[in-house]
This record gives C-alpha cells, sequence and structure tokens, in this order.
C-alpha cells in the first residue's frame, strides 16, 4: 500500500430523493491520523461516514479501506475497522462482557479470538472493574467507553467515530480524547494492530471544535461537499490578523456599536468576550477607532486586541451565508431547513 | 422588592438507596440567566423535574414562582415551559400544527399568539413545512416555541443545545438573550463550557450535590487555586504522559491542539519545560493562560 493510506474514498456521492447528501466526495487518511469531519447539521457528515463502513451504499464513488475494495471484498475491506454510530446502541440487560461478546461475534469472532484481547480492550478504555456489570446501569461515560471498547474489538486500524462526544460531559469528553490520543499513538499499541506501519487512523466527526482543533487534518462539510480540508493551523492562517478580541461591558453596547462599523464583518460573543472580524487589512483603522466609538455611547472598554484565530472563528466564517451561495451554485441545496 | 422565582431549600430526591438530589439549595432571581452544569447523572434533570412538579421531593422544598413546586404543581406548570432534552415534536405535521397541537395542550388556542410564538423563534414563513425535514438546529427551535407558547415567566431548558451545530448554537443563545431581556427567567443546563460562559451564574453538580453556584469569573477565581500553563508538546500523548508526573502540577488536560496544565501558584514554567524535555519531549511553547470555566468544571467534577 502506498503512503500507508488506510481509507481512500474517491467521487462518493448519494442522493436521497432530491436531495444530494454527499456530493462528489473524496478524502485519503493516512496511518496515525486522525481526521475530523465538521459542518453544520445536514451537511453530510453521518452519511458519508455510512458510505465509508458500507452501512449505505453510494450512488456512484469508490471506498478503500487498508487497500480492499468495499464493493468488491466486502468482508476483508469491513474487517479492518471499527465503527461507532450516532446512536450506539447496546443491551442493557447484557453484562459488559456479554455485549462485547456479542458484538465480536456478530463480526464473525470466534471466542478464542475476542476473549483474550478482551481483558486487554477493557483495561485499556478502564471498565476491567465492571466486566460484569449490566450495560443498563453503567453512567453515560461508560457507556460510551463500552461503545469504544466494542468497536476496538476486532483490533481495527482504522476507527469511524460519528459524533461520539455530543451530549457528553467534559471530563467524560476528555477521558474519550485521551484514548482517542492514545489508540493514535505508540502508547495504544497491542490494542489495535497497524502499528508497525504507524498507528491506528481515526474518522471523527464532531460539534466541538476544540476538539476539531485536536485532529491533525480537519474536513469542513457543506452541503454534502468537503469545501476545505487542511490542518487546523493553516485553516486558522486563513484568517490570521482578521479577528479581534473586546473584552468590556455592557456586551450589548460592544455587540452593537462593533457591528455597526464598516470594516467589521461579524460579531460573536466567545465566552465572556466578543471576536470580532473585520476585513482583510482593516485591523488596524479598527483598532484605532472603536474604542472611542464604543465610550461614546457610553461603553466600557477593557481590552481590544488582535488575537489568533480558533477554529470556531473559521467555522462561523465558512458557514456564513455569502459561502452558501457559492455551494448552491455548485449544485448544493442552500439556506433554510435543511434536511437531514 | 425582588422574590426570588426559585427557591430551593434542602431539596432531596431519594430512588431507593440511591440519593439522586441531596439537600440542595439555591434561589434564582426573575430575569436572571442560570446555567446548571453537571456530569451525566449528577443530579441536573431530576432537580429539574422536581421544580417542574414532576416528582416529588423526599425530603425539603421547592418554591417556583411563589409556589411549591409539588403540592401547587398545576399553578407551576400554566406558568414556566420546558423544553426537555428528547422532546416529542410530532414529525408528521408542520411546523405550524405542532405549536398549534401544543398551544392546544396549554389552552391557548389565539392563532395571532402562535404566530407571534413563530416569529419570536425565526420561524416565520416555515408555517407548513413537515417537521421531519427540520434539521436539528430549526427542531430546536421548534422545541423552544413549544415551550414558550404559553408565555412563561419562566423557562427550563434541559441540554437545549445537544447535537447542534456551533452556528445554530450561538443562533439560539442569541433567542435566550432576547428572552431574558424581557424578563423571562431562565434555567438552562449544558454541557457546553462556552454557553455556560454566557450565564450570569452557574451552578455544578455532583453526585446530587450542588457544589457551587457563583459568577463564572468568581468561580474561576475561587475554584482554580494555582496557576495556567497552555503547553504545546509535539506529539500531544508525550506530555500527557510526562506532566502529570511533575511535582507541582496539579491537572493537565486536553484543550484543543495543546495541553492545559494547573500548577501550584508561582511554579515556573521552566520547570515544566525541564520536565518534558528530560523525557525528550518536544515543546513547541508554554503560554501562561486564564483559568476556564472548564477548568473549573474538571476541578469540581473529578
Amino acid at each position: 500500500m502506498m503512503n500507508n493510506i488506510l481509507i481512500s474514498a474517491s467521487a462518493l456521492s448519494k442522493s436521497f430523493g432530491e436531495t444530494r447528501a454527499v456530493d462528489n466526495v473524496s478524502l485519503q487518511i493516512h496511518a496515525g491520523e486522525i481526521y475530523g469531519l465538521v459542518g453544520a447539521d445536514g451537511a453530510g457528515k453521518t452519511t458519508t461516514l455510512r458510505l465509508l463502513v458500507g452501512a449505505l451504499k453510494a450512488d456512484s464513488g469508490d471506498v478503500n479501506i487498508c487497500g480492499y475494495d468495499l464493493n468488491k471484498q466486502v468482508e476483508t475491506a469491513r474487517s479492518q475497522f471499527g465503527y461507532l454510530s450516532q446512536r450506539f446502541s447496546m443491551y442493557e440487560d447484557l453484562s459488559v462482557l456479554e455485549n462485547i461478546r456479542f458484538f465480536a461475534e456478530v463480526r464473525g469472532l470466534r471466542s478464542n479470538e475476542w476473549l483474550p484481547r478482551c481483558n486487554e480492550i477493557l483495561e485499556f478504555v478502564g471498565l476491567e472493574k465492571f466486566k460484569d456489570r449490566r450495560a443498563g446501569l453503567l453512567s453515560g461515560g461508560m457507556k460510551q467507553k463500552l461503545g469504544l471498547a466494542s468497536a476496538l474489538v476486532t483490533r481495527p486500524r482504522v476507527l469511524l467515530l460519528d459524533e461520539p462526544t455530543t451530549g457528553v460531559d467534559p471530563v467524560t469528553r476528555q477521558d474519550f480524547w485521551q484514548l482517542i490520543i492514545k489508540l493514535t499513538s505508540l502508547s495504544g499499541k497491542g490494542i489495535s494492530e497497524g502499528q508497525g506501519e504507524g498507528g491506528v487512523s481515526v474518522i471523527i466527526s464532531t460539534p466541538y471544535m476544540d476538539e476539531a482543533s485536536r485532529c491533525h487534518r480537519v474536513g469542513f462539510m457543506k452541503a454534502g461537499r468537503i469545501i476545505t480540508e487542511d490542518t487546523p493551523s493553516n485553516l486558522r492562517a486563513q484568517l490570521a490578523g482578521r479577528i479581534l478580541e473586546l473584552r468590556g461591558s455592557p456586551l450589548h453596547i460592544l455587540r452593537h456599536t462593533a457591528h455597526a462599523d464598516k470594516d467589521v464583518e461579524d460579531v460573536q460573543a466567545f465566552g465572556d468576550r466578543l471576536h470580532i472580524r473585520v476585513g482583510q487589512g482593516k485591523a488596524e483603522d479598527v483598532l484605532h477607532r472603536l474604542p472611542s466609538q464604543i465610550r461614546g455611547v457610553g461603553g466600557q472598554v477593557d481590552e481590544l486586541r488582535v488575537v489568533n484565530p480558533v477554529l470556531e472563528d473559521i467555522f462561523i466564517e465558512l458557514s456564513s451565508p455569502h459561502l452558501a451561495l457559492q455551494s448552491a451554485q455548485n449544485g448544493g441545496t442552500t439556506g433554510g431547513p435543511e434536511s437531514k | 422588592m425582588s422574590e426570588a422565582v426559585i427557591k430551593v431549600e434542602n431539596l432531596t430526591r431519594r430512588f431507593g438507596d440511591f440519593v439522586a438530589v441531596d439537600h440542595i439549595n439555591f434561589e434564582v432571581q426573575p430575569g436572571e440567566v442560570v446555567g446548571y452544569l453537571g456530569p451525566n447523572g449528577s443530579g441536573k434533570t431530576t432537580t429539574i423535574r422536581m421544580l417542574l412538579g414532576l416528582l416529588e421531593p423526599s425530603e425539603g422544598e421547592a418554591n417556583v414562582l411563589g409556589f411549591d413546586a409539588f403540592k401547587q404543581s398545576e399553578q407551576v406548570r400554566s406558568r414556566v415551559g420546558y423544553m426537555s432534552q428528547k422532546f416529542a415534536i410530532y414529525d408528521d405535521l408542520t411546523v405550524l400544527e405542532n405549536l398549534t397541537f401544543y398551544g392546544g395542550v396549554y389552552g391557548i388556542n389565539d392563532k395571532a399568539r402562535i404566530k407571534r410564538t413563530l416569529e419570536l423563534v425565526g420561524l416565520s414563513g416555515h408555517d407548513s413545512t413537515l417537521t421531519q425535514t427540520l434539521s436539528a438546529g430549526w427542531r430546536q427551535r421548534l422545541a423552544l416555541g413549544i415551550a414558550l407558547v404559553h408565555e412563561p415567566k419562566l423557562l427550563f431548558l434541559d441540554e437545549p443545545t445537544s447535537g447542534v451545530d456551533p452556528t445554530a448554537r450561538r443562533a439560539f443563545w442569541d433567542l435566550i438573550y432576547q428572552l431574558a431581556e424581557t424578563g423571562v427567567t431562565i434555567l438552562v443546563t449544558t454541557h457546553y463550557m462556552d454557553e455556560a460562559e454566557y450565564c450570569e451564574r452557574v451552578g455544578i453538580m455532583r453526585d446530587g450535590k450542588l457544589l457551587a453556584m457563583d459568577t463564572p469569573s468568581n468561580l474561576k477565581k475561587n475554584i482554580i487555586p494555582g496557576d495556567v500553563w497552555e503547553v504545546y508538546t509535539e506529539p500531544l500523548q508525550g506530555g500527557l504522559e510526562v506532566l502529570p508526573e511533575v511535582e507541582g502540577v496539579l491537572r493537565v488536560s486536553l484543550a484543543g491542539d495543546h495541553l492545559r496544565t494547573i500548577t501550584e501558584k508561582g511554579l515556573k514554567k521552566e520547570v515544566l519545560l525541564e520536565a518534558l524535555k528530560a523525557k525528550s519531549v518536544n515543546v513547541r511553547d508554554i503560554i501562561a493562560g486564564e483559568a476556564t470555566l472548564e477548568d473549573v468544571f474538571i476541578s469540581l467534577a473529578r
């Protein structure tokens, strides 16, 4: 296999009736890489993942997993990956171990194959003490880990995770991501195969931009297409020098005044401060005049400065309507309620 | 004179041996936006269910808008709105039909009022859209509309933005603030710490106990005792393994593409740098950071 590409999809398309859910999507994921799939609801993330695992059949295009064609070598291709769907379902009245056994047998593993690795996996995800507990009695975070353990039972070289951290508290998200990072680095050795060629690959969809920023590469989807794909730092560089951070009070005056400035494109709350996106080359002008404008209407400015853009700034920019029009011209759907 | 909209004293709920909510006390004033946080299963939803009068407290009292939440639950429910994590919207009805149906449940048959609610949540013009074709963000607006159709004075939102993309989340919070400006009091649970930062006060629950309730800045000041460092290592895993072992390091967590490291006050960044170098972890940068609500949450929830 060339360059250790573990997932390769070319020109994937899938329509549901009139809606083009996935529109000519190509992507390649390397060994040891964490690839993040982001985009608005209904942009096509889940459908893309389902096409990659063969849960849905593409109208056109090819998927290759670890060198096996998903269409022609279905069983071999499928044995290479683990998949955690958005609504991972487990049998609540079965124990942790019984659930894993079920998923292992569905994947065609015999007990002399899955049983020895099972303990190892349970230890890795931190559930070894709970293997006889009924799944229905696990906390939300532990259920999450059981889902991951079930996806790992085939020792996959590729993991596909569809919004595994949606509706999950920050502590559980922390634990989950530490496991993902371990899996893709050498410390996860033994849990999965493919280490000799550079580690497990992960493709993960997420609504959390802080999670996206720890992926090696991020693909931004809109109306069924990947409209941008790059490393988080290259993506952030697209708005370098154009994001100002404003702190002061009251927020509504700050927001209103910033919006009224002709060189300000967008104003968004980031926690207790505002991020102001300005036109190319306009930062100095805005820095210069905005504070006095704010004071003029009775507001207080504690700090105004140029900051490094974060991925959420990029997400907001890519989601803005003028870009929606562009993708509409390319044949995507536009505005209004999107179909999922 | 401002009377508390919610007043909770020693509120407790047991399920068998399990104490889901354990002697909590707090008050919410009119017009406040209060965030209610905690790990899954820490008792947030049970608290809300008691405030709605859906569940009888095992001990203690909950007073909502001047009524006893359980004994006078009818009075409470006609005056509060509730949007739950998994709200039942009829997929085969249109937006307007759903709203009209739920309006009817509250005895609201005034068409103008229903139109006004649609407008308020930004769904005007989508009256006849079939609900099943709505994206998550738009469904959530409809769910909010349903919670608002009887013009409640107090709104309970239980993870309203779960599974919604970042842009739709922002639009949703703009709506919440518009409502708050009209004097509606809001209690909202969320797992998004950036959203919690928008709240005037934030309560954090763990194992049924309310550990703290205060403004985000007071929480950061009082709960995070040390210094915060943003450590950029290559790869992250190296830092994750080495930093927790360094003396004076209180906690290490992932934050975006770097590691947040909370240390005892006054620990020099050189100490971190040396420790990482000694284990040949590549360090790109170490920058002094500020405490966030996520730091507070993780400190309290562990």
